[in-house]
């Protein structure tokens, strides 16, 4: 397939929204990514291929400082790899450019972060409805798409709501709704849960596994505790920038 | 998408209201300076051409001295005499009139009224030349012209002041040691160009002048009025040319007398503003640069305090030209407003002036329209570089800023 530049104007890149496309959703192929240089050169991603199909519900694992993070900025596209290529949507990431970037973030990829990331003194309608406003949405789909992912992740009546006024739980289902109203191609978490109690960290996994059943939502989510994995039905486990295994734990049914 | 980012900058602005104000306050301040000099400025220069207009337009003043000194005493060089005067009137055909003036200020004495007022020797043609009518009573006859005889025609503030507002005609007047009959009032004029009051004067006959006050039978002045304003550079080459004859000064002598036309005056008057108001201007500028600074370093901040921000925004999507441009119209804006409350207060404090200042309040759009988008200027250029710093930032790390 060639790669057509992304175009900075309004639409989707083109030759990504080819629907035709069924192949992976993304594909590492022998990944580095190299911090430094020389004695204290540190190998974050060393050499790592791997795929995400669309539906995929995946758990990537692994000790303190193995690289999963770094494996998900990749897969976010916000950082490129030292060398090998990632592939999104068959496109090759380190062809393009910062903005052609941002672009392929807004029109295909959902970010939930550890820390919520919400904008502060924002309330959680305006939070939602930035990730539209930078896709061009006018502004009455815009709050009626906003209206409706509060109500799928259960906030109806929070829309004015600023972060400081919502629980931890609640954040982070601000920030899901944020992540998923766009309908992005691929929604990546890392830690999600990590700031909250099992109890919270449980509803917002039942959430996620509810968007990946009923939409085919293609969710990458980093995790340290066995139970939220558990959610998963692929697991990655890192180690030292490499993928110790991979392992399918969807539960027979 | 430009709507919503005016609409995101405004709700930036209200969050932080009272250190968006204080942002401002260098530009608030420059741009009131602007609008109070300029608005003082053009109404001096407006009050100046009125002037000019009252006087006459097309009016000359021949005046000895080479020098081109603006209110310069006449140095060494001869005074004019009244055949001066006639051989003008009668050579010149591109005049409406010619009038001697003479001008000294004396002490006048009405009743226990007592005063230096300006008195100035002329003839009737004063009134054309100097487009200065009689209200009461009338102008001089030829016979009092030719006898000198002792009668003056009063301005409006003498009348006022010496005679409490009462008809004078018929009464007397002391000019120094001389008696005088009053037989008319001028048409009041008002505040001269440059303070003073013009209507404080007392019109004599020239004859009277020069025998009875001065003693001498020089002229000082000569002011002239060409037919029409289109003519006032032949009458003036005219005027130059016969006055050289009668002095004998040959093609390279030395000039000792001077024609002015009135728009030289105005010219000089207004340079000299110019000059004032460049000055001004200047100081303005300068607040307006020390307001950009403010802008720069506050936006600065604001981009440091938000780094998070910006992260979250460029996970979500937004290009790099996006995040500069969010923070370009937010600096733009906030010195916009700067601008704003700058004109408004400019204006009010113009108005105020005015007044005291005793200078027309003239509103200029043109001005007005050119603070606004200076000051919206200065945002642009001195946001650019903080804006530019917010979007060339690596969206990881911005992520992770605390
Ligand atoms: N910007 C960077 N510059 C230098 N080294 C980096 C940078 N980012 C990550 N690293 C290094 O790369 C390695 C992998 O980091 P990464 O953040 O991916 O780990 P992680 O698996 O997410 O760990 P954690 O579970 O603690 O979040 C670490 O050794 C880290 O120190
Ligand atoms: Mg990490």
């Amino acid at each position: 397939m060639t790669t057509q530049p992304l175009s900075s104007t309004a639409g989707p890149p083109c030759d990504i929204s080819n629907m035709s496309y069924a192949g992976p959703v993304v594909a590492f192929d022998n990944v580095y990514k190299i911090y430094g240089k020389g004695e204290s050169e540190v190998r974050a991603l060393d050499g790592v291929t791997l795929q995400i199909n669309a539906g995929d519900f995946v758990a990537v694992m692994g000790p303190s400082g193995s690289g999963k993070s770094t494996c998900m900025n990749i897969l976010g596209c916000l950082d490129v790899p030292t060398s090998g290529r990632h592939l999104f949507k068959g496109v090759n990431v380190s062809d393009l450019d910062r903005d052609q970037r941002a672009l392929l973030r807004r029109h295909f990829l959902g970010f939930v972060f550890q820390g919520f990331n919400l904008l502060a003194r924002t309330t959680a309608l305006e939070n939602l409805e930035l990730p539209l406003i930078y896709r061009r949405i006018d502004k009455k789909t815009r709050r009626e798409m906003a209206m409706e992912a509060l109500r799928v992740v259960g906030l109806t009546g929070r829309e004015h709501h600023t972060p400081s006024e919502l629980s931890g739980g609640q954040q982070q289902r601000v920030a899901i709704a944020r992540a998923i109203v766009t309908q992005p191609s691929l929604l990546l978490a890392d830690e999600p849960t990590g700031n909250l109690d099992s109890a919270r960290s449980h509803e917002i996994m039942e959430l996620l596994t509810k968007f990946n059943r009923e939409q085919g939502l293609t969710v990458v989510l980093v995790t340290h505790e066995e139970d939220i994995a558990a959610f998963a039905h692929r697991r990655i486990e890192f180690r030292d920038g490499k993928i110790l295994r991979q392992t399918d734990t969807r539960k027979p049914r | 998408m430009f709507a919503n980012t005016l609409l995101m900058c405004l709700r930036e602005i209200r969050r932080n209201l009272l250190r968006s104000g204080l942002t401002v306050l260098g530009i608030i301040i420059g741009v009131a300076a602007v609008i109070v000099i300029v608005t003082l400025g053009a109404g001096t220069t407006k009050q100046v051409q009125e002037e000019i207009g009252k006087m006459g337009s097309n009016m000359l003043v021949l005046s000895p001295g080479g020098e081109r000194r603006m209110g310069g005493a006449a140095t060494t060089s001869a005074p004019f005499e009244l055949a001066d005067l006639t051989a003008i009137r009668r050579e010149v055909n591109t005049l409406s009139g010619a009038t001697p003036v003479n001008m000294r200020p004396m002490q006048v004495i009405v009743g226990n009224e007592n005063r230096r007022v300006n008195i100035m020797g002329t003839d009737n043609d004063f009134s054309t030349v100097r487009n200065w009518k009689v209200t009461e009573g009338r102008l001089f006859m030829p016979s009092e012209m030719k006898s000198g005889k002792a009668v003056c025609i009063i301005g409006e503030t003498i009348k006022k002041d010496m005679f409490a507002g009462q008809t004078p005609l018929g009464a007397t007047l002391r000019i120094g040691k001389v008696t005088c009959n009053v037989i008319g009032v001028l048409e009041p004029k008002g505040q001269a160009m440059f303070g003073g009051d013009q209507d404080e004067i007392i019109a004599v006959p020239i004859a009277m002048f020069q025998r009875r006050l001065s003693g001498k039978t020089s002229v000082d002045s000569i002011y002239i009025s060409a037919n029409s304003e289109d003519e006032i550079v032949e009458a003036k080459a005219e005027v130059e040319k016969l006055m050289k004859e009668r002095r004998n000064i040959g093609e390279d002598g030395q000039v000792d007398f001077n024609v002015r036309d009135m728009k030289e005056v105005s010219n000089m008057v207004q340079s000299t503003t110019g000059v004032l108001t460049g000055f001004l201007s200047a100081i303005a500028a300068v607040s307006l640069l020390v307001g950009g600074i403010g802008i720069m370093n506050i936006m600065l901040v604001s981009v440091t305090e938000r780094t998070r921000e910006i992260g979250i925004r460029m996970a979500i999507g937004a290009t790099e030209r996006e995040v500069l441009l969010q923070f370009l119209v937010e600096a733009a804006m906030l010195s916009a407003f700067g601008g704003l409350a700058g004109i408004t207060l400019g204006l009010l404090g113009a108005a105020g002036l005015a007044p005291v200042l005793n200078v027309p309040f003239t509103l200029q759009f043109s001005t007005v329209f050119t603070a606004f988008a200076f000051s919206a200027m200065v945002g642009v250029v001195f946001g650019y570089m903080p804006a530019r710093r917010a979007a060339r930032l690596d969206p990881i790390e911005a992520l992770r800023h605390e």
